[in-house]
């Protein structure tokens, strides 16, 4: 018989072990009779000299193997009785257990998805991306640096270790079918979809012959915008669209969920097609470039051809490629804005759920000491002591596990609605969901939590003293209140770190809320517009469509000023150019660098942002008449020191004209509350120079490109939101295929840069909330439990006079006790947790004695609350029932 | 009645395939068997030998039948497997080294203490 069929066929073999064993003894009786003994005596005889049948058929029982199977069985139909004769505990037990759990498995499926996980093309491990290097780019301020179009052409044909692909973002009007829109554009490569191994929803890549100048006008559709647009029909091939006036006809859809770089594409054209001059210079670098290495290349191989390569085209092209050379490094997703934010969360929902862990194992503890009587019982009865601390265990697994099945549930459903509400755009998003790995974690989770608070009642299962316990009824003994007063004093310390970083939280937000960001947010109205693409070819015609475009804004009632500006503060975007006081220009690596504004005479009056010296522009600053440029107030510190910098000349990248200083006006904080804009001169840190210089005065050849970046900034005397509809039918009445997009009011713009804060203290809070609920509940748990365990000793003191309030004041004096441990141990705790939030969170503020006094009042007064209703209960102790007791 | 002694660890098993291999037996004659060879000098609780019988069916060693005895009642018979015969086959042959280095032992040191006391050995010390 195998051990499974032992195990299935139980009442089976029991019952033939009856009879097996009733035999002998029938047997054996029987012999005796026959010698002569007397029936009775013969059976008592039999029944002497076989032993005892119970020993003996647990021995056969032990003989199956198939024991502890039986004894879990057992012990989880015990446990599952307990629960039901005590269903509070058990429900507050597993609730707690379930959120904890919960919160730790939603916060481990993001770090797992977003952090950890693989990005979701082909083996990208043999993906690599490819960067330019030369000393003149400053990565720390630009990032890293992308390629020039014929640099990425020359790779791509000449490297043989890498299949090379690249893409430039771009953006576009398609004006149909359908309404006029603006649609974010990919002009890349052919080999695009191949080099990343997805295949493509329907239809075909683009081929190489449609990949070159005067290939056939073909586009391929991203994902999204096909569902939105075309309903996701197949028919959608051979379609036509129009984009940016060139007709083109659709080939295929891209694979769903397919942001290279984090950006989903609304349309893709062929690169290769487009022959602007910035893509036929070696100047400017548009192309973001991603390569595999091909079968058998090694990413060593690949680095050493990349230079090679980079000093063949120095040598070849001495002009632009002096200094230049190119790296590779394996492809990994941008996630460094949130990596911080992540592993925060993740530590502070580690945390509560460590306290979840000892509040259930101080409620268990609890449970266990009054149980002690019955535990002796069992011993004396014969049960070992492993096996008593096996069935302790089994009890608070079947807690973990039921908390962990009900915390998975929590975790499944709540992931997507708190995915949703993280502020702006968590990267890689759409590929966050509960894998088995995460589910592995969440299970493992559990049983670890069951073991952990489930160790310390199994380890008090009695071994000695076995009588003094029966007889003593469990009264405390020892140990358990030090092991209790441990239990309580963690809660706390955990409870400390978490309240004093939701307070720092706190303290942050309402400073940064308060921060002035140099210019005035309320009622202003803001938004990316693309004028018709028929004028784009001409700069005069350009200039004169914007002049009426803002003429016409102004006359909308409602509009007290409207202005025109390529970079808006707060929102994507900006420009930095270096600039100088006097020629010959410096090395572009050695340059001051201001943040540079294109902006309208009407800018200053919409944005409210003072103005110190001088004027700012106005309708007679045009082409004809001298260059004029408007500083901040840093940069006038910066460049003039205390001089008057009105009137004195400035030259900037922009062009080789110097520009005459009209004004200054105050600083701006572009980057929003957080942070002020940072840069590093000198290896110093230091505010970034800001400067604004007129459209009206943009080379012609900058007019189209800067017309396509422009949006239109609008204040008004009543709520801004309601002059979007009006705004909008101004722009469909110049030309219909004119659109307005990202619209925003600059109050939500300055909102949204401290939105990352505030995400982290709402979240903090409600866990420091959490904390401090269970650091209380268990605090009152141990504390009433303890009391009782002291009732006959308070009877005696009751009975020698003690009044009641020197008794509460002993009860709260040992609660309080056990808080102050706690606290110490927290603050360290805190200090630690600090250090970590100032640097992961922007615009943290130190952490502040004030706060952490705050936080420890309330704790202690929450400790005192907890306290208070045993201390009272104590107090009122009769002392004659309780020296009965 | 003689001293009674513990049984070696083992040696139960041992004694019961040696029972068994003579052909099927129920559990009470095998303790009536193993009583009469061991001439009452080991004493085994008689209910002791049944986790020891099941003990060696878990392992495949034995295998039980339930059949009629003559008495006409139903008992549960053990006889060897092949896997048991080999077992009580090979487990013989070890214990019969191991007793007869054991005797080796035992004569030696009684020579020795003989030889010390500067005797000659006697003859037929066995």
């Amino acid at each position: 018989m195998t051990w499974l069929n032992r195990l299935l066929r139980r009442r089976k073999l029991e019952d033939q072990l009856d009879r097996e064993l009733q035999f002998h003894l029938d047997q054996y009786a029987a012999d005796l009779i026959e010698r002569g003994a007397d029936p009775a005596a013969a059976r008592r005889r039999a029944q002497i000299e076989f032993g005892g049948a119970e020993q003996i058929k647990e021995a056969c029982r032990d003989a199956r193997g198939t024991r502890w199977v039986e004894d879990f069985a057992q012990d989880l139909r015990y446990s599952l009785r307990a629960w039901r004769q005590n269903p509070g505990f058990a429900t507050v037990a597993v609730l707690t257990l379930a959120l904890g759990i919960g919160a730790t498995t939603v916060m481990a499926t993001l770090v797992h998805s977003v952090l950890l996980n693989p990005l979701p093309f082909r083996d990208p491990r043999r993906m690599v991306s490819v960067h330019g290097a030369e000393p003149a780019w400053n990565v720390a301020l630009f990032g890293d640096e992308n390629l020039s179009n014929p640099d990425f052409r020359d790779l791509q044909r000449q490297s043989r270790s890498l299949n090379i692909t690249g893409w430039v973002f771009d953006n576009g009007t398609l004006s149909e079918p359908g309404d006029p829109e603006y649609v974010t554009e990919f002009d890349a490569s052919a080999n695009l979809f191949s080099v990343f191994g997805v295949p493509l929803t329907l239809g075909r890549s683009f081929q190489r012959d449609e990949d070159r100048p005067g290939g056939a006008p073909v586009a391929i559709l991203g994902y999204t915008f096909w569902r939105k647009h075309f309903g996701g029909s197949p028919s959608v091939l051979g379609a036509s669209l129009v984009l940016d006036t060139a007709r083109y006809t659709v080939v295929g859809v891209a694979p769903a969920q397919f942001e290279p770089g984090g950006v989903e594409a609304d349309v893709y054209t062929p690169l290769g097609r487009h022959t602007g001059p910035y893509l036929m210079r070696r100047g400017p670098h548009p192309v973001t470039t991603v390569a595999r290495l091909m079968p058998g290349a090694t990413l060593e191989q690949a680095k050493n051809e990349l230079s090679i390569l980079g000093r063949r085209l120095s040598a070849q092209y001495p002009d632009t490629n002096q200094d230049r050379s190119f790296i590779a490094r394996t492809l990994a997703p941008d996630v460094t804005g949130v990596r911080p934010t992540l592993w925060l969360l993740f530590g502070a929902v580690t945390l509560v759920l460590l306290i979840t862990c000892a509040d259930v194992a101080s409620l268990l503890l609890a449970r266990a000491v009054s149980r002690g009587r019955e535990f002796a019982m069992r011993v004396a009865l014969g049960a070992a002591r492993g096996r008593l601390a096996r069935q302790c265990l089994t009890e608070s697994a079947v807690l973990a596990v039921a908390g962990g099945i009900l915390g998975v549930i929590v975790a499944a459903t709540g992931i997507k609605p708190f995915v949703a509400a993280w502020p702006g755009a968590l990267p890689r998003a759409d590929e966050v969901s509960l894998d088995w790995r995460v589910l592995g974690f969440a299970l493992l989770l559990s049983l670890a939590s069951g073991l952990l608070f489930g160790l310390a009642p199994a380890l008090r299962a009695p071994s000695a003293q076995l009588e003094q316990t029966i007889r003593g009824g469990g009264r405390a003994i020892g140990g358990s209140r030090r092991l209790h007063g441990a239990f309580v004093a963690c809660e706390m310390a955990l409870a400390v770190v978490l309240l004093v970083s939701a307070g720092m939280l706190g303290d942050t937000l309402l400073r940064l809320s308060n921060v002035n960001p140099g210019l005035d947010p309320a009622n202003v109205l803001t938004a990316r517009t693309a004028l018709s693409p028929t004028v784009l070819d001409s700069p005069p015609k350009t200039r004169a469509m914007w002049d009426g475009l803002l003429a016409r804004i102004r006359r909308v009632p409602g509009v007290q000023a409207a202005a025109m500006v390529d970079t808006v503060p707060m929102r994507n975007g900006n420009n930095p150019l270096g600039y100088w006081l006097s020629p010959p220009a410096p090395p572009e690596n050695r340059m001051p660098m201001a943040l540079a504004t294109c902006v309208s005479p009407d800018y200053l009056k919409v944005m409210r942002i003072p103005l110190l010296h001088g004027r700012f522009f106005d309708d007679h600053d045009n082409l004809s008449s001298e260059p004029v440029i408007v500083i901040d107030e840093v940069m006038s510190g910066h460049a003039f020191g205390g001089e008057n910098p009105v009137g004195r000349q400035l030259w900037s990248q922009m062009g080789d004209q110097p520009a005459r200083i009209i004004g200054v006006v105050g600083h701006v904080r572009y980057y929003g509350l957080a942070n002020d804009d940072q840069t590093r001169v000198r290896g110093q840190a230091q505010v970034r120079d800001q400067f604004y210089y007129p459209f009206a005065q943009l080379p012609d050849r900058f007019v189209r490109r800067w017309s396509q970046l422009m949006s239109i900034a609008v204040r008004a005397g009543i709520n801004p939101l309601a002059l979007v509809e009006p705004v909008k039918s101004e722009l469909r009445a110049v030309s219909r295929d004119q659109v307005l997009y990202e619209v925003n009011t600059m109050q939500q713009l300055a909102r949204g840069t401290i939105e990352p804060q505030r995400f982290l203290l709402l979240l903090f809070g409600v866990f420091a909330a959490l904390a401090l609920l269970l650091a209380t509940v268990g605090n009152y748990g141990v504390l009433a439990y303890l009391t009782r365990q002291r009732v006959p000793e308070i009877g005696v003191r009751i009975a020698l006079g003690a009044t009641s309030g020197a008794v509460t004041r002993m009860v709260l004096r040992q609660s309080l006790a056990m808080v102050a441990i706690g606290v110490i141990a927290g603050v360290a705790g805190a200090l630690a947790a600090a250090r970590i939030l100032t640097s992961a969170v922007d615009g943290m503020a130190a952490i502040e004695p004030v706060t952490v006094l705050l936080m420890i009042t309330v704790l202690v007064a929450s400790a005192l609350v907890a306290g208070f209703i045993p201390a009272r209960r104590a107090a009122r102790i009769d002392p004659i029932t309780a020296l009965r007791q | 009645m003689p001293p009674k002694s513990d049984l070696p660890q083992g040696t139960l098993d041992l004694l019961i395939l040696k029972v068994a291999a003579l052909g099927p037996v129920h559990g009470y004659a095998i303790a009536q068997r193993l009583q009469q060879v061991s001439r009452d000098v080991v004493q085994v609780p008689q209910g002791s030998l049944y986790p020891a019988l099941h003990r060696l069916e878990n392992r495949g060693l034995l295998a039980a039948d339930w059949k009629q005895t003559e008495t006409g009642r139903e008992a549960r018979f053990y006889r060897l497997t092949r896997k048991g015969r080999a077992h009580l086959e090979a487990e013989t042959a070890s214990w019969q080294r191991l007793s007869e280095a054991v005797a080796l032992i035992l004569r030696m040191s009684a020579g020795g203490r003989e030889s010390r006391l500067g005797l000659e050995a006697p003859n037929g010390v066995e």
